[in-house]
């Protein structure tokens, strides 16, 4: 007799023939938050109408996004002759064409498609294979590994592509203490910005035999520029929520919760459709697949609030509470959400686990360096050719991404000034750029790999006014418990604005740097803490400008010299 | 206070309750009843304060500490669209300064808040989280990219029936 999950599987199988090895063809739309902001539904809307009314045999479905933002909306056609074609940047009116030509007629439109895919070798015109592209192809996707082919809200494509056969694996083979030491053995360590090994966290909560233990997936993902979180939960839920669900197991835990920031309503909607379905194929709540492992999860939202993304104030969100950091020891692991034991992880970590258990701990400690295994999940924007979500191995380095992956800037500019890991880490100068992503050796250049994000400045980035914007941002996001904190980011935002209006003074410099040390000594949390790191760095790569904006002879007009300041500064009630 | 804003009022009561018991994830807390409020009604009276702390069994001063703690939520009816525009270093690198300053303009405003007609709420966003398709701005949670101060001031300028 087939066991539960080999039933699953049968049904998921049957589901990817009927879309990929059928005599009818398979529309593909890149959705998620960037594809809506780059116009994808109303692509998606026409694909669909152009279809019906011309009675064609295909499907269209909106999928995950593939991370090539540059070409959103981002459409491509699977024929029943197995070829893949790809189309970036199509509009709602070339929709028709698509399906006549290409669909009905079998002629891809070769004026607009950028890659091919699949086939017999025989390839397609001119095209460039989609593998073969080096944003692709120097790319290693494990937590990114279904984006652009599945539709996030089918369980069943999710299954049909090797889902839940860690989970499965995991319940029939492993004990909870196995998955531990396998996670330890991986080298995985934590992608919310501090690296600590994820394996060593798990322990702490394992041995507990608490009756309730909670592991929670922060996903609060508040950094401008990060946006990989959001990107995994909107476009492949089923890998966050199958790791929290194998974190949970190997943790001997009773709940799991998702924490999202509301408003953001694509990962909001994923993440819940995800849960909901894995309720009803008995992969969530009691005895799942069978075994005798019971264990709940749901979605938490949040309100806006940047510091609910520090670990202690996230349990004062989930308990309903004002997201204000707590002393510590207790740590999580003795009394976390409800003052019970709890474990908790970021989005892109858990994500890693079920590919982990599924190939084991070797497979990967051998990707990435020394001291960091895996990839890192990064994501560009600003100032550079190529914007986008990329998987790339660790030990790459910043230029290599920026160059090869993210396609450089234009033709006789130069990068300037990179803003790397959130707006509490630093800014790096061209000297940087040879760094190796790895946690390490981000953290000797001043910077950090931190939530993902590397937006980047061209020459036309004044670096006083980026370093504003930054401190304006922990400014208004500071929860305003730690008086060196809130009072310390309005002190700098003051001194930053005085620089932009070309009224600083040359001892300015020395008051900063004192705003600076009170805030790393006198605040519980890191947005306190690390709160100076964006000038620090700045002052190491940019020191020349930012002492031009001090005063004296020759120093040029300030960015905001007509007045016309209005990035907002409020402090919180 | 008068008897029709009484029956006014304890009709918008009746809402709330009913949206404060519809919430469909286990947990509730107070965090997640005010967010279902605003959710629902985009903002938050007085009246979900009070309904709120009957529910969680917590006081008013304890419900306020959080309405007033955390940035989405507002204590008055917002205009008809809310407009949010980008301000975080992502968008500002590529523009957003003069999107914020061209919407401005467009709704006759100096900062976040309401267009003097009431049609459009304008909200500066820490981020909207497509920071590759900066700058952004949404509306109604709608996320449009790659604006420019045009293309922006147009859309405000549609929000508020204006001719384009």
């Amino acid at each position: 007799m087939p066991t539960q999950f080999e039933e699953l599987q049968a049904r998921a199988a049957k589901r990817w023939d009927e879309l990929t090895a059928g005599d009818s063809a398979w529309i593909r739309v890149g959705g998620g938050t960037s594809g809506q902001a780059a116009g994808a539904e109303e692509v998606f809307e026409a694909l669909k109408t152009s279809a019906e009314s011309t009675g064609v045999n295909a499907n269209v479905s909106m999928v995950s996004a593939m991370g090539l933002m540059y070409l959103e909306p981002q459409v491509d056609v699977l024929m029943p002759n197995g070829t893949r074609v790809f189309y970036g940047n199509v509009e709602p009116e070339e929709a028709q064409m698509i399906v006549e030509q290409h669909v009905q007629n079998g002629e891809p439109l070769m004026d607009r498609a950028f890659a091919y895919s699949g086939g017999y070798g025989t390839g397609v015109g001119n095209l460039p294979e989609l593998e073969s592209m080096p944003m692709v192809a120097l790319q290693q996707r494990i937590a990114t590994r279904n984006f652009g082919d599945t539709d996030p809200h089918d369980l069943l494509q999710y299954v049909a592509n090797g889902g839940y056969a860690a989970l499965n694996r995991a319940l029939t083979e492993m004990t909870p203490a196995e998955i531990v030491d396998e996670i330890k053995a991986a080298g995985l360590r934590g992608r919310g910005g501090a690296a600590f090994p994820a394996g060593v966290k798990w322990s702490f909560l394992a041995p507990s035999d608490a009756p309730v233990k909670y592991v929670l997936c922060n996903c609060e993902e508040g950094d401008p520029g990060a946006f990989n979180d959001k990107g995994i939960i909107e476009n492949d839920p089923h890998t966050l929520v199958e790791g929290l669900i194998i974190n949970g197991y190997a943790t001997r835990s009773t709940h799991g919760y998702i924490f999202i920031r509301t408003g953001h309503e694509k990962p909001i909607e994923s993440a819940r459709k995800a849960i909901a379905a894995c309720y009803e194929a008995g992969l969530l709540g009691k005895n799942i697949l069978g075994s005798d492992f019971s264990f709940e999860m749901e979605v938490s939202l949040t309100g806006d609030s940047y510091v609910a993304g520090e670990e202690t104030a996230l349990m004062e969100a989930i308990e309903g509470k004002r997201s204000t950091p707590r002393y510590k020891p207790p740590f999580p692991a003795a009394a976390g959400l409800w003052q019970k034991p709890t474990n908790i992880n970021n989005v892109k970590t858990i994500s890693y686990v079920p590919e982990i258990v599924r190939n084991g701990s070797e497979w990967f400690k051998g990707i990435g360096t020394e001291t960091t295994s895996g990839t890192a999940i990064v994501c560009l924007s600003g100032h550079i050719t190529y914007p986008g979500m990329y998987e790339v191995p660790m030990g790459m380095t910043i230029r290599e991404v920026l160059d090869k992956v993210g396609g450089g800037v234009s033709e006789g500019e130069r990068i300037k000034v990179l803003q790397a890991g959130g707006p509490l880490n630093g800014l790096l100068g061209e000297e940087a750029f040879d760094t190796m992503i790895d946690f390490d050796a981000m953290s000797a250049a001043g910077a950090s790999i931190g939530s993902g994000g590397i937006i980047v400045g061209n020459e036309t980035v004044n670096v006083v006014d980026l370093l504003r914007s930054l401190v304006a941002f922990n400014q208004f996001e500071s929860c305003g418990k730690c008086f060196p904190c809130r009072l310390g980011n309005t002190h700098m935002l003051e001194i930053l604005d005085r620089m932009c209006q070309n009224k600083a003074k040359p001892a300015d410099l020395a008051l900063l740097e004192r705003v600076g040390t009170s805030m790393r000594a006198g605040s519980l949390c890191g947005h306190g803490q690390l709160g100076f790191n964006p000038i620090a760095s700045a002052l190491k790569y940019f020191g020349d400008e930012i002492k031009s904006c001090l005063g004296g002879e020759g120093t040029p007009a300030g960015v905001y010299g007509d007045g016309r300041m209005i990035l907002p500064t409020r402090t919180r009630p | 206070m008068t008897t029709a804003e009484t029956a006014q009022s304890s009709k918008l009561r009746e809402r709330i309750r009913q949206i404060l018991n519809a919430q469909a994830q286990p947990t509730i807390t107070v965090l997640s009843s005010l967010i279902a409020v605003q959710d629902s009604i985009h903002y938050l009276p007085d009246e979900a304060i009070k309904e709120t702390a009957t529910l969680c069994g917590s006081t008013i001063n304890e419900v306020w500490s959080v309405a007033s703690f955390y940035t989405n939520f507002r204590f008055t009816p917002p205009g008809e669209k809310t407009l949010d525009v980008c301000w975080g270093p992502a968008c500002h690198v590529v523009g957003a300064q003069e999107i914020l300053n061209s919407v401005h303009e467009v709704l006759e405003i100096k900062e976040e808040g309401d267009s003097p007609d009431g049609k459009v709420t304008l909200k500066y966003n820490t981020c909207l989280g497509a920071c590759a398709q900066g700058p952004v701005i949404a509306i109604d949670h709608h996320l449009i990219g790659k604006q420019t101060p045009e293309s922006a001031a147009k859309i405000a300028r549609e929000l508020r029936g204006h001719d384009t």
